[in-house]
């Protein structure tokens, strides 16, 4: 995606303004050899609403004098008619021109008929009764021997034809379907599936020649006809039941991978076909065991073939559940399709989830028990941002009362409504909802109970739906009235005139009350009141006083602007009908619901002692079961799963035991989770945890550990072996060089498309294949072990005095980086009260290991402190500093003040998966990053590309598959960071993706830099020499998008200036 | 079916306007702005599927969206299509423009805009899928492609002659032109035409 960046329309002014500039206007208009490229250019040019609005309208003029003009060619006359499509397509009337536009499509040659029929297409109607005057162009290109002219016919009669005209080319359409060539065939179909909508009853008697389409050897021409049968079963399926097989066995032949190569879209064969058929027969099948029968086997073979690596995939898995679910029921398909949802619900992908409660709304009514299962989700899905995912999910609740009485339904809500989990929009959601289920509900007791609760809640926007739901509530019989009780969904039409005021307000006025002024009018009017005369002490206070209703914390505050509160109230009672006018409604005019305000704590203090009961029940069992699963569990998600379990109560008899049953199956999720929101809100971990959080297995352990031994054996020469290539590289090296070389050719044949590889929504469920074998390492162990058994830093003097001199290096252990500050004490004498203490940094995490604080420091001897650190978001680079301080022969105390650098790199580890798992975790991760990188000749090959980035990033490779690589890492403590690449020529192809959203572009950067520095051609000579680490970090935060948008230029002339600046 | 199909830039401005339903101008012009509004709004982690506009639809219809950099390629569609399936339709629509346009970007779309319809209308025909193979479209866009050279080039050259003719400018040949005693008669060349 961000490779058409480099040519955005915000680039847009500045090439012109650059051209303008170097070689003037002359050469800028040489440039653009149309007139439409002036008239664009123009408009770009231009910075308000109304010159735009004037230039074109003077371009309208010119033109209307153009295409009038008897000298105006036709030639000339097609490039008009591309500036009029333009203007109005800004939505300019150009009404002139469409008289033109049929002239031309009526005598123009090829080219010009095309442009012609495209701006009749574009400027006319159906009705519009100019277009009569095309109806015999359309007949003689209909009947013309050029395919191009049968083409652009049948097109602008799929698109506009008039009604009254069909009966003039209908026979003409029909002959078509014989035509030789499909794409005729094809074309023709849609036009008479066109005349179907528009009128019916004129193609009855062409329905065999439907079927004919149907059967019709081309995929093209079939696949056609199914949106005609979809169209026509939907309306009377019963007359197409003796069609099933056939959908059938095409069907089976399309999954089978019968259909040419040619139809496969990411290698799934015709999708959309596959979805079309699916469609047809869901609407066939439907509560007919008869017809459903037929279908079961390709059924089950759908969902079994769909094997999930691309989108579309789940387009037809998402369409096959929906079929199996509309067909007569059969428990095993079901079965597989619940499965299916599965997937959808708790993929990370926001499309798939929102898909997946879709289904989950309808499969609920079938089979409540799927909703159990997934229970959990659902509650997390109340917590999302995107407010159409919540709809979805509240909307369930409507589905799930008819299960249960309204009080039980009410009384889970008000649970939900009492934690602070949720943020207070959602909770305004939810009394939306309770209120609609008031009326139905028998007792009140949880509803008065909600009322005074959340009446005097801090939230305005939550006081607000409480006053609301009391005044209803104290008015039963209309509420009734006002919320049926057939839980209808339908949308109510909101009176948005509010004609129902009028009444009132006409008597209001007659009383002599002012009218009413919008409220923008009403403030000018105050403004311009304080500029002429200010009686008013202090100059504003009269703006805020005419809010003040707004604004007080008081509930009654209700009444204070009369109109305007009257006229609200009105609007939201009918409103509340609706979920999603609500927040639309109060997001105006400044109810808008605050993020996640504080009101929850008071009540988080006094749990529901029933509740705490069956915490405590799930810690002990889940503390039987795993005990470090229960550790990381936070509370709030403890809560969560706590309050899905009581929300879904009713639905299971089973309730408890499956309760916990499930928190076991989904904790390693919420570990993960939990994990990333430690690290995030910087919460104090404890060392456990720290130990906890690591990625690696225990393979990895061991391979690590040769890794480092290699290491140490060679510490003499650091700087060439202390990464030391592993034998498992090398491995991999002899064997992909013989076949990178075929592969080379075979790529240059099929290099993809930007955007064939790009952007595409693929993905598997969080197998989190890392996350689930962290296994513990034991930081008990002492310091020199772990130097020599961990990679480190060459040790590197921080600061020193005549005393003492204090060296740090670091050790790039599996779970974190192990930072040591050794104090040599020069000095003859002891040292006392030696303490080192490291300042707070804002993007680290740091743990001091115990043993750390030592009371003394022998004559002339060594003492090591060592904190662990942890990285907290992602960055480039960051200072840690710190001092020491000592006491000298019990007298006066010394400091000394260090820092030191601490890189991305430090904190990246490699990530050891299998090629399997590599794929599910990409497909997993949203956030990507791609970019080309150019390599020097030495590095144009495979394996030294391989060399340097698992060198220089601790990167694990992971796979090669010809001239692709696959590589993996994670910044601790745990976010997994993958790399792909492709060496095409001197090119080489990056492309990271992650759960986080930085990393990739840091992971890019140092990429690009350790490519750099091992080619010997840095792009920027003059940072690599840059002396300031931060500065250097800085221009390249600066840097990092340019770079992506390929923006070189700027960037080094960037990076002059700064350098310039500083120096 | 297909109710329309946008595409705007991040700033709202139309790149291609397709509708195939009848909307008046106005209110195709409030539908843009409405739907841009409506997608400009959503993070990019959110989901691509929201519904209609109050102009457009309704509950029954979906917008299906997609950004890429500078450009919103908005299709609204109703409840018979497939809401992944118009995603990737989308999809292979923004690579056939790739394809045909070689590294599509939004300065392509505004000056071939009428290319950029004519590869739609390979695509979807009158709010019908008509083509999925990214293949067979670009292949019916290098046909008509080939067309233009071919028009261009000897087929088209009596036809241009003929208006090159016609657009030759005489007014200010003289019509008679006086030597002393002589008088030539220019011929009206225009009679030849």
């Amino acid at each position: 995606m961000s490779d058409i960046v480099e040519k955005t329309l915000t680039a847009l002014p500045g090439l012109f303004l650059q051209n303008q500039s170097v070689s003037g206007p002359a050469a800028a208009k040489a440039s653009f050899s149309s007139r439409l490229g002036g008239l664009v250019r123009g408009i770009t040019a231009l910075t308000s609403k109304h010159e735009e609005e004037k230039l074109i309208q003077q371009e309208l003029n010119n033109l209307k004098a153009t295409v009038s003009a008897p000298t105006t060619t036709l030639k000339m006359m097609k490039e008009c008619m591309v500036r009029l499509i333009y203007c109005e397509m800004l939505g300019y009337d150009a009404s002139f021109g469409y008289i033109h536009a049929i002239k031309l499509a009526q005598q123009g040659n090829l080219l010009e008929k095309r442009v012609g029929y495209l701006a009749v297409s574009l400027f006319l109607h159906e009705s519009h009764e100019l277009l009569l005057l095309l109806v015999n162009t359309v007949v003689k290109d209909l009947q013309s021997t050029n395919l191009v002219e049968v083409c652009m016919a049948l097109t602008i009669v799929s698109q506009i034809f008039p009604r009254e005209m069909i009966p003039a080319v209908l026979p003409l359409i029909e002959d078509k379907l014989q035509h030789s060539k499909e794409i005729i065939r094809r074309k023709a179909v849609l036009a008479l599936y066109k005349f179907y909508l528009i009128a019916p009853n004129q193609v009855q008697h062409i329905h065999i020649k439907f079927r004919k389409a149907l059967c019709d050897r081309d995929v093209g021409v079939m696949a056609a006809s199914l949106h005609i049968y979809l169209r026509m079963i939907k309306e009377n399926s019963s007359a197409y039941k003796d069609l099933t097989g056939s959908f059938v066995t095409i069907l089976k032949q399309v999954v089978g991978g019968k259909l040419p190569v040619d139809f496969n879209y990411h290698s799934v064969p015709a999708p959309w076909l596959q979805i079309q058929l699916l469609r047809i027969l869901g609407l066939l099948g439907k509560d007919d065991q008869r017809t459903s029968e037929l279908m079961y086997d390709v059924l089950d073979e759908s969902l079994r073939r769909a094997e999930l690596n691309h989108n579309v995939t789940y387009a037809i898995l998402f369409e096959c559940v929906h079929t199996v679910y509309s067909v007569y029921p059969k428990s095993e398909l079901l079965e597989k399709a619940a499965k299916c949802i599965g997937r959808f619900v708790l993929s990370p992908k926001i499309n798939l989830k929102y898909l997946g409660l879709k289904a989950l709304t309808y499969v609920i009514q079938q089979d409540p028990t799927l909703a159990l299962q997934h229970q959990m989700t659902i509650i997390e899905c109340l917590d999302h941002p995107d407010p159409i995912i919540k709809r979805e999910v509240l909307g369930e609740y409507s589905y799930l009362l008819d299960k249960e009485t309204p009080e039980e339904v009410i009384t889970k809500l008000y649970k939900l409504l009492r934690s602070d989990s949720i943020s207070s929009e959602t909770k305004a959601w939810i009394i939306a909802a309770v209120t609609k289920l008031t009326p139905q509900a028998h007792s009140s007791n949880i509803v008065e109970r909600l009322i005074q609760e959340f009446t005097t809640s801090l939230d305005t926007c939550l006081r607000q739906h409480a006053f609301e739901l009391k005044h209803l509530h104290e008015n039963v019989k209309f509420m009734k009235g006002l919320l049926p009780v057939d839980k209808s969904c339908e949308d109510m039409v909101v009176d948005a005139s509010l004609s129902f005021l009028d009444g009132f307000v006409a008597e209001e006025l007659s009383q002599g009350a002012a009218p009413y002024k919008p409220h923008h009018q009403r403030q000018e009017e105050k403004l311009s009141q304080g500029k002429v005369l200010s009686f008013e002490p202090y100059g504003l206070s009269f703006s805020s006083s005419g809010f003040s209703g707004r604004q007080s914390p008081a509930g009654i505050s209700l009444g204070s602007d009369i109109s305007g509160n009257s006229t609200e109230t009105g609007l939201k009672e009918t409103n509340s009908l609706k979920l999603e006018g609500i927040k639309k409604l109060w997001g105006k005019e400044g109810y808008l619901p605050k993020k996640e305000s504080k009101t929850g704590d008071e009540t988080e203090a006094l749990p529901v002692p029933q509740e705490n009961i069956i915490m405590e029940n799930v810690d002990q069992i889940i503390t039987k079961n795993d005990q470090s699963q229960a550790l990381t569990q936070s509370k709030e998600e403890k809560e969560k799963q706590l309050l899905a379990s009581s929300l879904f109560v009713g639905l299971g008899s089973e309730s408890t035991i499956s309760l916990l049953g499930k928190a076991d199956t989904l904790s390693h999720k919420f570990r993960r989770k939990s994990k990333v929101k430690e690290t995030k809100s910087g919460q104090t971990t404890t060392a456990e945890n720290v130990t906890r959080s690591s990625f690696s297995s225990s393979s990895n352990v061991t391979y690590e550990e040769d890794y480092y031994l290699d290491n140490f054996q060679d510490r003499g020469d650091k700087e060439i072996k202390k990464f030391s290539l592993n034998s498992e590289l090398l491995d991999s090296e002899s064997l992909t060089e013989l076949p990178l070389i075929e592969k080379i050719s075979n790529c240059r044949l099929s290099t993809p498309s930007l955007f064939a590889v790009n952007n595409m929504e693929v993905f598997h469920p969080p197998q989190s294949t890392a996350a689930s074998v962290a296994n513990e390492i034991s930081l008990a162990s002492s310091l020199l072990e772990e130097t020599t058994e961990h990679m480190h830093s060459d040790l590197m003097e921080v600061c020193h005095n005549e005393t003492i001199s204090v060296s740090s290096y670091k050790i790039w252990k599996d779970e974190c980086l192990l930072m040591v500050w050794s104090v040599f004490n020069k000095s003859a004498s002891e040292l006392k009260s030696a303490n080192l203490e490291i300042a707070p940094a804002e993007n680290f995490k740091i743990t001091e290991q115990p043993g750390c604080c030592l009371p003394v420091i022998e004559a002339e001897s060594t003492r090591n402190f060592q904190y662990s650190v942890q990285m907290e978001k992602p960055f480039t680079e960051g200072n840690l500093s710190g001092f020491i301080n000592y006491q000298v022969m019990d007298t006066h105390s010394v400091q000394l003040e260090f820092s030191v650098n601490l890189s991305l790199l430090d904190f990246i580890r490699p990530l050891k998966i299998s090629t399997e798992d590599f794929g599910k975790l990409w497909l997993s991760f949203a956030n990507d990053v791609k970019q080309n990188v150019k390599m020097s000749e030495s590095q144009a090959a495979l394996p030294s590309t391989l060399k340097a980035l698992q060198q220089e990033l601790r990167l694990h490779v992971v796979d090669i598959i010809g001239n692709e690589g696959l590589l993996a890492c994670q910044l601790l403590p745990s976010i997994p960071c993958l790399l792909h690449f492709r060496v095409h020529g001197d090119m080489l192809a990056l492309w990271f993706r992650s759960s986080c959203s930085t990393l990739p572009d840091y992971l890019l950067y140092q990429c690009q830099k350790s490519m750099d520095r091992s080619s010997g051609a840095c792009p920027y000579p003059l940072l690599s020499s840059w002396p300031d680490q931060s500065i250097q970090s800085r221009v390249f935060s600066f840097c990092i998008p340019l770079l992506k948008m390929q923006e070189t230029r700027i960037a080094s002339d960037y990076i002059l200036l700064e350098k310039h600046i500083y120096s | 079916m297909i109710q329309a199909i946008l595409v705007f830039n991040n700033h709202g401005k139309p790149r291609l306007v397709r509708f195939y339903q009848r909307f008046p101008e106005e209110i195709q012009q409030q539908i843009i702005r409405e739907t841009f509004h409506l997608v400009l709004k959503r993070d990019d982690n959110i989901c691509n599927f929201l519904e209609g506009g109050s102009l457009i639809g309704g509950s029954d219809y979906k917008l299906i969206y997609r950004h890429y950099a500078t450009l919103y390629f908005v299709f609204c569609v109703d409840s018979s299509e497939s809401e992944l399936g118009i995603l990737d339709l989308i999809q292979v629509f923004v690579e056939t423009l790739d394809k045909c346009f070689e590294n599509v970007c939004e300065l392509d779309l505004i000056f071939h805009m009428d290319k950029v319809h004519y590869i739609l209308q390979e695509v979807v025909m009158g709010g019908m899928v008509l083509e999925t193979n990214m293949n067979e479209i670009v292949a019916q866009i290098e046909a008509q492609n080939r067309l233009e050279k071919s028009e261009g080039g000897l087929s088209a050259a009596p036809a241009r002659a003929v208006s090159a003719v016609k657009n030759i400018n005489l007014p200010e040949m003289p019509r008679n032109i006086n030597i002393g005693d002589l008088n030539i008669k220019v011929p009206n060349l225009s009679q030849f035409v």
